[in-house]
């Protein structure tokens, strides 16, 4: 019985404590440890990370418990703490309950809202991938921030950056998902700030920080209409508050629910996710993100912060379901707002020099995957695919760093500063080829298993529009993946990715070689121009030298000559092993490229095998015993049994909780008759799939039953569909070789300068080039706009309106009281005083020597003020 | 209201200790300067310890009862009683008002205003304490009255003395607002206590007989409780006494002004005339609503056009507070719960950033945000701090701002007692759009004076690039003249740099303390509502 739980599914709450403390630690006394705190942010994810192994291997045998012996395996743990209900069985296909835990947090009206754990599936799933991810990058960072001047602060940030995007996976109410999700918002604010100094890093943390905060106006919004909607019926049928994530799932699918409400809820929370998750149009920020140093990149686009609203969606999927009609409809906001995303940013990638904003538009992208599966009912495709991206896109990021640490010389502009770094650095161009077909979806890497799910789950679901969509995408994203490979790793190699050739030459390129040098972390590349040298020149153009084409240009033609780095193509032979050799056994860095070392290697390699394997816990392709996933991660769509789970665990320790749902449970079933235990899933009549057509999410639960998530459907997988999408990929891939090599390599002319040559390619072009303008409408308009004219505005009513008022009371009155002084007293009262100018004045000299007059005809005005005030009571009252 | 009269001499030796200091240091020569700053802290101190000790005898299971209850005569010809009391709804801010005077005093020990008189300044800051102390456990309108007038002068002079270039502007404007919002209160305080049969000015009277006044009656003896409370508080817009006030006052007057002076305003609210006039209330809830949210709106488009730092923060609490009342114009258990909490949670945090700027003053003798910057690099503790306190303010879960505003926030969505559910939940909204603003005000703020590097003018060499918050203190760099956080600073900082880590991770704290008088606040309000 209790063999369903353990420890470790009981105490995973303890998973985020341990990085939280750490990061105290680490601000505390991070400096004085010998390896300045770095040490303390590694061990905890280590430690993190055994929990969560822990805690994932007693969740599988918690579903194997309750798949086989049925009644046993559900009525042990939860009891203990009375929130949940157990579930009802059926031969093997019961809802499995989750491991939820809960103490109070706070409390309001006599009611108490709690913090807690929330374990199933997706939980640990998440939080293995967050551990995991989150150790190799700071192993990671061990190598790749060594010597930078905040060091200990960087390993404090990312530290609370995993436990952030931990206690909001494992959290137990909307509440917590807030403490996590703003936490996360404040490490990236910290991380992609850490170089301050320079502004425009502090500017792109800013605006990461506003942007995400924008969408945070509907988290909060969001959560607040869920509660108000949901608590009573939660209150009643599960003693949970409103702001529990099972509630409101249970809530969401019981039929009860106000469709208003769950409207406005979903659509407020889903904006919450747009900000996060990068989604058009408030995916501006991401690439500006980059400005932070290369492991927070990778973190923050793999496993945390972005995926975060993908999580949420998933996480409150019931809501979504139900809120958007997903099975009925073949169009709502998530989809268009996915399908769009997929898109546009993969469009945008193509037109990046700089390799990690391509790799940063890919993410969007990809997070436009997530969310187009989890709009399309393909929860579990677009849940799998959140676990195999994470994967190869934090490798692809750290091959990225690899290559900027050690190829090119702390520069990731890959026009100017890499090409042909495959011969110079095997490994980490190894990695990034692997990494870079699984993102493509090459069978039978990772990507495939998850992403190709989801195009042909959207498609089976009804949207097959989207699926034509994110089949272009896929296209779309084989074919920037391999543009930044080639321009990354094949072709000629210029700027610092050819400085050690160059010093090798260095009769041939001696002025060259003396401005290499001076290259510093902004990467730019003093070039000595193909002008400075005509000897160059006249090699460049002979030898078909690599160089930009104006195609990618900004359409400001003198780049061009300044970002073609000429790297004469006679080093390029024997000599660029020599080359190798030398900066191999040279004094380190600053020898030209050449392979990673160690702490940087093993994190990228480890990170590569997942990238290649990772699909094969959930390869449907190869039939239902290959689908651990879905087995295990996706909750059971069975409606569990209220009453009996209501009395079952009262029985046993439910004491007062159990009461609560007991009480709820008769409550609910109107007229609670005899119900069978648990209905399961009709079938749907159409075609023999075995779908359900109705069953939770599609009717509401029968009396006494009660549902936590919805039954999602499945497509069966066809090879034909597959090999649709695989050769769409295929096109791609190969269409988009060719161009590179035509394009980068062989200079040729039909395609060289095409943006110049031709309308609407120019427009085009610099309509990418200029971020669809979404950050000039922002920034220019929207924000310059509020932060000067706007806001000016309403300081000057401040200062000359609303204060005017008052200083215009004041003078007014002192005029008034001159007045009064020279016409009424003077004359009229004569040496009678006035109560309150006097009484005012008094006040004003005992207190302090100002200038009397005003204070005495100030008082004088604002007494008569309160005078007039009492006499108007005095009417109204008597 | 149940009553516990148990060691009911606590609160009168609370509230008047501070007068033992003053009358030592009346003895004392002027120019024992140091002298007077310790006896300043020792006499705040030995009432801070007083205020801990009255906190471990309170009853938290009976936090709704009204305890340490004294009620004997004082003004007997107008039945005015001497009547104390604390339940959970005043405990907070009793302590809290406490604990702020004594670190300020300790500050000052460093940081004296450059007016000096120590002897002059400690006096003011201890009467000062005996107002805002006794304001918060006064249980009669007229003592309740009293007090709150008291605070006025030390504050009055504390600015026209001790601050800055446009003080005596400020003092002035800061001294007269005020008072003609009292003076429209003292109107009110007459009117309900005549109206109600000129009995006593005891609030449990005034508790019983609530809701039998007439409806329109209690409208109008709101209008003036709700200007006398709206000026303190200060709500749009009665607000433009604050910039200035904050922005000429000394660094101790705006700390003590901010953390426990714009309370009253709120407490009043809560105390006074919600549950003495539901009707009225009920009537003026969507006014202080609306006015509140246009105040939060408006405070951070303030915000966003100030070059002075401290008019910034300033105007910061304009938009603060705003949140506070918005859930105090909810009139339900969460929004009153959020508005104690959000009090609270201002104090300890615009109390703090006033204390940074003060610092920041002390050392570049300016607070122009354009001549600031690298604050990081020349002072990375005190930048630290200053962006700790930023993130506190923008409402960071976590820390303690996010559970006075997320709360006000969540309460607006379902507000009580028959208010106009489709108002309040744009309202809701537009609050929730003032937590974007507040974020762009404060980091845009933090940007411009940590980040970067010094300017010109105050770059000095960098003697560390040290950068975490470390409590190690360097005490070897007293020669330059920018430097880091000193000794005195974190002992006066650091416990309300834990208080706010401390109720933001552990927020039940105080919900524990505030939910049981609020929910029977509210319950009362319900039933004395007049259909």
């Amino acid at each position: 019985m209790l063999g369903a739980t353990g420890w470790f599914l009981d105490n995973a709450w303890l998973i985020p404590i341990i990085p939280g403390v750490a990061f105290a630690l680490i601000i505390l006394i991070g400096k004085r440890l010998p390896m300045q705190g770095s040490e303390l942010g590694v061990a905890s994810m280590a430690a993190s990370l055994v929990l969560s192994v822990g805690a994932a291997y007693q969740w599988i045998q918690r579903v194997d418990d309750a798949g086989g012996h049925s009644e046993a395996g559900t009525l042990g743990l939860i009891a203990g703490f009375g929130r949940s209900l157990t579930a009802a069985q059926e031969e093997g296909a019961a809802y499995v309950q989750p491991v939820i835990r809960s103490w109070t947090w706070w409390e309001s009206g006599g009611a108490s809202f709690g913090y807690g754990q929330h374990i199933d599936g997706l939980a640990v799933m998440m939080l293995f991938l967050v551990a995991f991810i989150s150790l190799l990058v700071q192993i990671y960072s061990l190598e790749y921030v060594r010597g930078d001047r905040r060091y200990t602060h960087f390993f404090a940030a990312i530290t609370l950056f995993s436990a952030g995007m931990l206690v909001m996976v494992l959290g137990e109410n909307m509440i917590q998902v807030i403490l996590g999700w703003e936490i996360m918002g404040l490490c990236s604010f910290l991380l992609i700030g850490h170089w301050w100094e320079d502004e425009a890093n502090s500017t792109a943390a800013l605006k990461a920080f506003l942007t995400v905060r924008v969408g945070d106006i509907g988290l909060l919004v969001g959560t607040s209409v869920l509660f108000f909607g949901a608590n009573d019926w939660t209150q009643e049928n599960l003693g949970t508050s409103g702001f529990s994530i099972q509630g409101l799932s249970a809530w969401a699918l019981s039929g009860e629910a106000s469709e208003t409400v769950l409207l406005w809820g979903a659509v407020a929370l889903f904006i919450a996710c747009i900000g996060k998750s990068g989604q058009f149009p408030l995916h501006t920020w991401l690439p500006d993100a980059m400005a932070g140093p290369t492991p927070v990149s990778s973190l923050l686009h793999s496993s945390t912060m972005v995926v975060a609203g993908v999580f949420l969606v998933a996480r409150l999927y019931p809501v979504f379901w139900e809120a958007f009609s997903i099975p009925d409809v073949s169009v709502n906001f998530i989809v268009v707002i996915a399908g769009i995303t997929i898109v546009i940013s993969a469009l945008l990638a193509f037109v990046q020099d700089d390799i990690k904003k391509v790799l940063a538009y890919s993410t969007v992208s990809q997070l436009g995957y997530m969310m187009l599966g989890l709009g399309a009912g393909a929860w579990l495709p677009a849940v799998f695919h959140i676990f195999t991206h994470a994967f190869f896109k934090c490798c692809l990021f750290l091959c990225a760093g690899s290559v900027s640490h050690s190829g090119s010389h702390h520069s990731f502009d890959m026009k100017r500063d890499m090409g042909g770094l495959a011969k110079k650095m095997p490994i980490t161009a190894g990695a990034w080829i692997v990494a870079t077909l699984a993102l493509a979806g090459v069978f039978p890497l990772s990507g495939f298993f998850s992403k190709d799910e989801i195009i042909d789950n959207v498609g089976h679901n009804g949207y097959e529009v989207f699926m034509y969509i994110a089949l272009f995408g896929a296209f779309l994203t084989a074919g920037y993946m391999t543009r930044a490979t080639y321009l990354t790793f094949f072709g000629e190699p210029r700027g610092a990715a050819a400085h050690a050739s160059a010093l090798e030459a260095a009769g041939a390129a001696s002025g060259r070689a003396g401005a290499s040098p001076q290259n510093d972390a902004s990467g730019h590349v003093p070039s000595p121009g193909g002008a400075a040298d005509p000897a160059l020149e006249e090699g460049r153009a002979s030898a078909g030298q690599v160089g930009v084409s104006p195609l990618e240009d900004r359409g400001v033609g003198g780049l061009s000559s300044e970002e073609d780095d000429p790297a004469d193509p006679a080093l390029h032979g024997e000599l660029a092993t020599a080359g190798l050799a030398h900066a191999d056994h040279g004094d380190a860095e600053h020898h030209g490229p050449h392979e990673s070392p160690k702490l940087i290697l093993i994190p990228v390699c480890i990170l590569a095998f997942f990238a290649l394997t990772a699909g094969f816990t959930n390869a449907v392709a190869f039939g239902e015993d290959w689908e651990q996933f879905k087995e295990y991660v996706e909750p059971i769509a069975e409606a569990s049994d209220l009453e009996a789970a209501g009395a079952a665990p009262r029985a046993s320790d439910l004491e007062a909780a159990g009461a609560a749902s007991v009480r709820s449970g008769s409550s609910i079933l109107n007229d609670a008759s005899s119900h069978s235990v648990s209905s399961p899933a009709p079938v749907q009549e159409e075609g023999g799939e075995e779908e359900h057509a109705s069953g939770c999410g599609y009717t509401a639960p029968e009396e006494g039953g009660i549902c936590f998530f919805p039954a999602v459907s499945h497509a069966e997988f066809e090879w034909s569909k597959a090999a649709l999408s695989l050769i769409v990929v295929g096109i791609g891939l190969v269409g988009s070789w060719f161009v590179c090599v035509a394009l980068y390599s062989k200079r040729s002319r039909s395609l060289v300068g095409l943006t110049q040559r031709l309308a609407p390619a120019r427009w085009g072009y610099n309509f990418l080039w200029n971020k669809y303008y979404l950050d000039h409408l922002y920034e220019q308009r929207i924000i310059r706009s509020i932060a000067h004219p706007i806001a000016r505005g309403a300081n000057w009513v401040n200062q000359n309106v609303i204060d005017g008022v008052v200083n215009g009371l004041g003078i007014g009155g002192r005029k008034t009281g001159g007045w009064v002084y020279r016409n009424i007293d003077q004359r009229v009262v004569d040496g009678a005083v006035n109560a309150s100018g006097a009484a005012a004045g008094g006040t004003g000299h005992a207190l302090q020597p100002v200038q009397s007059g005003k204070v005495n005809q100030y008082g004088a005005l604002l007494f008569g003020a309160a005078a007039v005030f009492a006499i108007v009571l005095v009417i109204v009252n008597v | 209201m149940e009553t516990i009269t148990d060691q009911n001499w606590l609160l009168s030796v609370g509230t008047f200790l501070p007068l033992v200091g003053v009358l030592v240091m009346m003895v004392i020569p002027r120019a024992e300067e140091q002298l007077h700053k310790l006896v300043t802290i020792v006499a705040s101190g030995a009432t801070l310890a007083v205020g801990i000790y009255t906190a471990t005898q309170f009853d938290f299971d009976r936090a709704n009862a009204m305890q340490f209850y004294v009620n004997e005569e004082w003004i007997e010809v107008i039945r005015s009683n001497y009547a104390l009391g604390l339940d959970g709804i005043s405990m907070p801010l009793y302590l809290l008002s406490m604990v702020i005077t004594f670190l300020v005093a300790i500050y000052t020990w460093d940081n004296m205003p450059e007016a000096g008189n120590p002897k002059a300044f400690g006096i003011l800051m201890l009467v000062l304490q005996v107002g805002l102390a006794g304001t918060f456990v006064a249980q009669d309108l007229v003592l309740f009255f009293v007090f709150f007038e008291v605070v006025l002068l030390p504050m009055y002079f504390m600015i026209g003395v001790w601050g800055g270039a446009q003080r005596q502007y400020a003092s002035l404007k800061f001294f007269l607002y005020t008072m003609f919002g009292s003076a429209l209160m003292l109107v009110s305080i007459l009117a309900l206590f005549f109206q109600t049969g000129g009995e006593s000015f005891g609030f449990l009277h005034f508790l019983d007989v609530a809701g039998t006044l007439d409806r329109d009656v209690q409208v109008w003896i709101f209008a003036g409780f709700f200007v006398g409370f709206a000026v303190k508080v200060p709500m749009f817009p009665f607000h433009t006494w604050l910039p200035d006030a904050h922005t000429e006052a000394p660094t101790q007057g705006s700390v003590i002004l901010a953390a426990i002076m714009l309370k009253l305003g709120t407490y009043g609210f809560v105390r006074i005339a919600i549950p003495f006039l539901p009707n009225g209330a009920r009537e003026w809830a969507p006014v202080i609503g609306i006015l509140a949210v246009i105040g939060i709106i408006y405070g951070a488009l303030g915000c966003l056009a100030q070059t002075d730092m401290k008019r910034l923060i300033a105007f910061s609490s304009v938009a603060h507070m705003g949140f506070t009342m918005l859930g105090i114009s909810t009139l339900t258990e969460f929004g009153i719960n959020a508005a104690i909490f959000g009090m609270v949670a201002h104090g300890l945090i615009t109390g703090m950033l006033f204390f940074v700027a003060g610092s920041v003053k002390h050392r570049y003798h300016t607070l122009e945000i354009s001549r600031l910057g690298g604050l990081l690099v020349s002072m990375p503790r005190l930048g630290w701090i200053l962006g700790f306190c930023a993130m506190a303010s923008l409402g960071l879960p976590g820390l303690a701002g996010f559970w006075g505003e997320f709360p006000a926030i969540l309460s607006a969505y379902q507000p009580g007692f028959g208010l106009s559910e489709e108002l309040y939940r744009v309202l809701m909204v537009i609050a929730a759009v003032g937590t974007v603003f507040a974020a762009g005000y404060l980091l845009w703020l933090y940007q411009r004076t940590a980040f970067g590097e010094p300017k010109a003018e105050f770059a000095q060499p960098v003697h560390s690039v040290s950068a975490a918050v470390n409590q190690e203190h360097d005490d070897d760099d007293h020669h330059v003249e920018l430097h880091d956080v000193n000794r005195i600073e974190w002992i006066a900082w650091t416990p309300i740099l834990v208080a706010i880590v401390a109720l933001g991770i552990y927020p039940k704290l105080l919900f524990d303390i505030t939910d049981p008088a609020v929910s029977d606040l509210v319950a009362r309000l319900g039933e004395h509502l007049q259909p």
